[in-house]
């Protein structure tokens, strides 16, 4: 049980920056999700809290104390990773209890404890295997519990999920919740889904190109995100972007491109009044746009490009001029592809962002 | 393209025709494949049949059939002295001192080309130290050279350090000539073993060196398996530098022993020669036998044990 304060926190693999200038603090018992794409440095900010890569830059600080020369086998922590990394040559019951007999535990007690975590991620029956003759949902209790067993101070969990199929993923992402909750360890989740992270944590970090976008819980992150790149990849079906430039028309604010113009709402006149003729990016989530058969006032007019039916609801790709919109329909909307639609966005949740630098504005 | 069948349709008749006419060709295939590798492999095999079968023989043949079976070939075995043989240059030693010697210098090699390989093995695949490309592509090239060509040069080498005549210089001759080849297999061996394994146990609290015997040396046992059986038959068979830098009787190895039944300008007691052939062969051929697995992985490319 820690808290875990980083503080400029940066590495370096010869030129390449990996991650830079992370500042942020991890409370004690919280699960905090790394999100991001592939290659966004979030695996590298993982495996400098498990002590195997050396920042290059700033501290990392267990309860206050400085960590960054501790060696991964004197830093107490537990890690899952998203192969299991389970050692083949022993049995379920020895890979669990190996931490332990690294401490030189005597044989009831690794016994005792090993049956323990064993029953919490419910592979008993299962000990004297070896990893060869699991499951991959089998294997990955059991790499749970080799983390758990030695009651870590903090748990680090590294696309723990990715490896299994959809419904047992599922069930894992209660479960190691459930277990976190319970148990109370501070835990740092890397992911790259974003459904993943905002079932699980209760803040997550965004990172991109090794450099935080924004820190937040899930909440936050959804609805008020600091960039586009933020509101891109939180949400899904991801949210839709229009390249627009501000007009004045009519004493009326508005967004205006080719083939469309769309009334700037109040919430964001003001900040958005003193940038008529520039450029920005209009960001409106699928679930926000509702379509019409027939023409209204301020209502896009657009052409159905494709329907996805998505179980609960339908996701239509609409043309708006030279973009594309997609917005979620109810299964009963009958519309296929070339018929004209109109599209009417909820004005208060329309978010505007610089186009240059992707920033929100308002 | 079957002409009479494209013109009609089909029917289930030419399907079942078409079938039998396949699995007729597939049994034909397979027996023409045997018999044409038997023929091929002869040449290979029919010295060894004659070498056992004269072996067992009163006088020399140069059939397939013994002629009049017996064991006194084999009285090498059992006779401390066996006197002046016709064909030797000189006395033969006592053969178990032979096998003796010869067992020290194959086992010799045998750990240390493990232990060195082991170590290095590892750190060749996990350490991104300067140079390794180099180093790895400049251990490969050693491998290219013959070794007679050093055979001058070692033997200064030898009688500078004082371990000429002796069975440990031979040793380490003949176990460092070898070791790019071996610490290619076990780099291999390593390299399939994923990282994170490696950290998982350094997170579970081992030390480097712990983790290595502990976690990393189980799963290359296949590994070691090979490089032990290579390194075995290197010691065991070498000729060439027993030859040079063994100058003592009481150092031969079976190889030297070997030789000296052939002699040099008698005639040669036929009999005794393959006895001792035979007997020379059975550490090899037992190794085969009891290995193969192990020896078939490496050669497939030595990735997952």
């Amino acid at each position: 049980m820690a808290k875990v304060t980083l503080e400029g926190l940066g590495r370096s693999f010869g030129s390449v920056v990996a991650v830079r200038d992370l500042d942020m603090i991890i409370e004690d018992a919280e699960l905090v999700a790394l999100l991001g794409p592939s290659g966004c440095g979030k695996t590298t900010t993982l495996l400098m809290l498990a002590g195997i890569y050396r920042p290059t830059q700033g501290r990392i600080r267990f309860d206050g104390v400085v960590v960054n020369d501790l060696p991964p086998q004197d830093r107490n922590v537990g890690m899952v990773f998203q192969n299991y990394a389970l050692y083949p040559h022993m049995s379920v019951f020895d890979n669990i209890a190996f931490p332990l007999r690294l401490l030189g535990r005597p044989r009831e007690e690794k016994k005792r404890r090993v049956g323990r975590v064993a029953e919490m991620v419910q592979i008993e029956p299962l000990l004297e295997r070896k990893p060869g003759q699991l499951s991959g949902g089998q294997q990955q209790r059991v790499a749970l519990a080799r983390a758990l067993v030695k009651e870590p101070t903090l748990l680090l969990l590294d696309e723990p999920l990715s490896n299994l199929d959809a419904q047992l993923r599922l069930l894992m992402r209660v479960e190691i919740k459930r277990l976190q909750r319970a148990l109370g360890i501070t835990t740092v989740l890397v992911t790259h889904d974003q459904l993943e992270a905002m079932t699980m944590a209760d803040r997550i970090v965004i990172l991109h190109n090794g450099v935080v976008q924004q820190i937040g819980s899930p909440h936050e992150l959804y609805h008020r995100p600091s960039n586009s790149f933020v509101s891109g990849f939180i949400g899904s079906p991801p949210m839709n972007f229009l390249s627009v430039r501000i007009a004045r028309v009519d004493s009326r604010l508005v967004f205006q491109s080719v083939g469309l113009q769309l009334p700037v709402p109040e919430r964001l006149g003001t900040r958005l009044g003193e940038r008529v003729g520039g450029d920005l990016l209009v960001g409106v989530r699928p679930e926000d746009v509702r379509i019409s058969s027939a023409a209204a006032r301020d209502a896009l007019e657009g052409r159905v490009v494709d329907v996805e039916p998505l179980g609960r609801e339908l996701a239509v790709a609409i043309a708006l001029g030279a973009q594309y919109v997609v917005a979620l329909a109810s299964p009963d909307f009958t519309g296929r592809p070339d018929d004209p639609v109109w599209l009417v966005p909820s004005p208060e949740r329309l978010y505007a962002f610089d186009a240059t630098t992707g920033r929100a504005l308002a | 393209m079957v002409p009479d069948l494209a013109q009609r349709p089909r029917t289930l008749g030419d399907v079942a025709a078409l079938a039998r006419r396949a699995s007729w060709r597939g049994r034909l295939g397979r027996w023409s494949l045997h018999v044409t590798l038997g023929i091929l492999s002869l040449p290979l095999t029919l010295p060894y049949l004659w070498l056992v079968t004269a072996a067992f023989s009163t006088k020399a043949s140069f059939g397939l059939v013994p002629t009049g079976f017996t064991l006194r070939n084999w009285r090498f075995l059992w006779e401390p002295n066996l006197g002046f043989v016709s064909g030797t240059a000189g006395r033969l030693p006592n053969v178990w001192q032979v096998v003796g010697n010869s067992l020290i210098l194959a086992l010799g090699t045998t750990i240390t080309v493990v232990v060195v390989t082991t170590l290095a093995g590892y750190l060749m695949s996990r350490h991104g130290f300067r140079h390794r490309e180099r180093v790895l592509r400049g251990a490969l090239m050693l491998q290219a050279f013959p070794g007679v060509t050093l055979l001058v040069a070692l033997f200064i080498l030898l009688r500078v350090l004082g371990i000429l005549n002796s069975l440990v210089g031979v040793l380490l001759v003949i176990a460092s000539l070898h070791l790019p080849f071996a610490l290619f297999v076990m780099k291999g061996f390593f390299d399939g073993i994923p990282w994170e394994v490696e950290m998982a146990s350094m997170l579970d609290g081992a030390s480097r060196l712990r983790t290595w015997y502990s976690v990393l040396l189980p799963q290359v046992r296949g590994g070691i398996g090979a490089v032990a059986i290579f390194a075995f038959l290197w010691g065991w068979t070498d000729y060439i530098f027993v030859l040079t830098f063994i100058l003592r009787r009481t150092s031969w190895t079976m190889a030297l022993y070997l030789s000296a039944v052939i002699g040099e300008y008698r005639s040669v007691d036929y009999g005794l020669l393959a006895a001792v052939g035979v007997f020379y062969m059975i550490p090899s051929l037992l190794f085969f036998l009891l290995t193969q697995r192990h020896l078939v992985q490496i050669t497939i490319g030595g990735a997952k044990a």
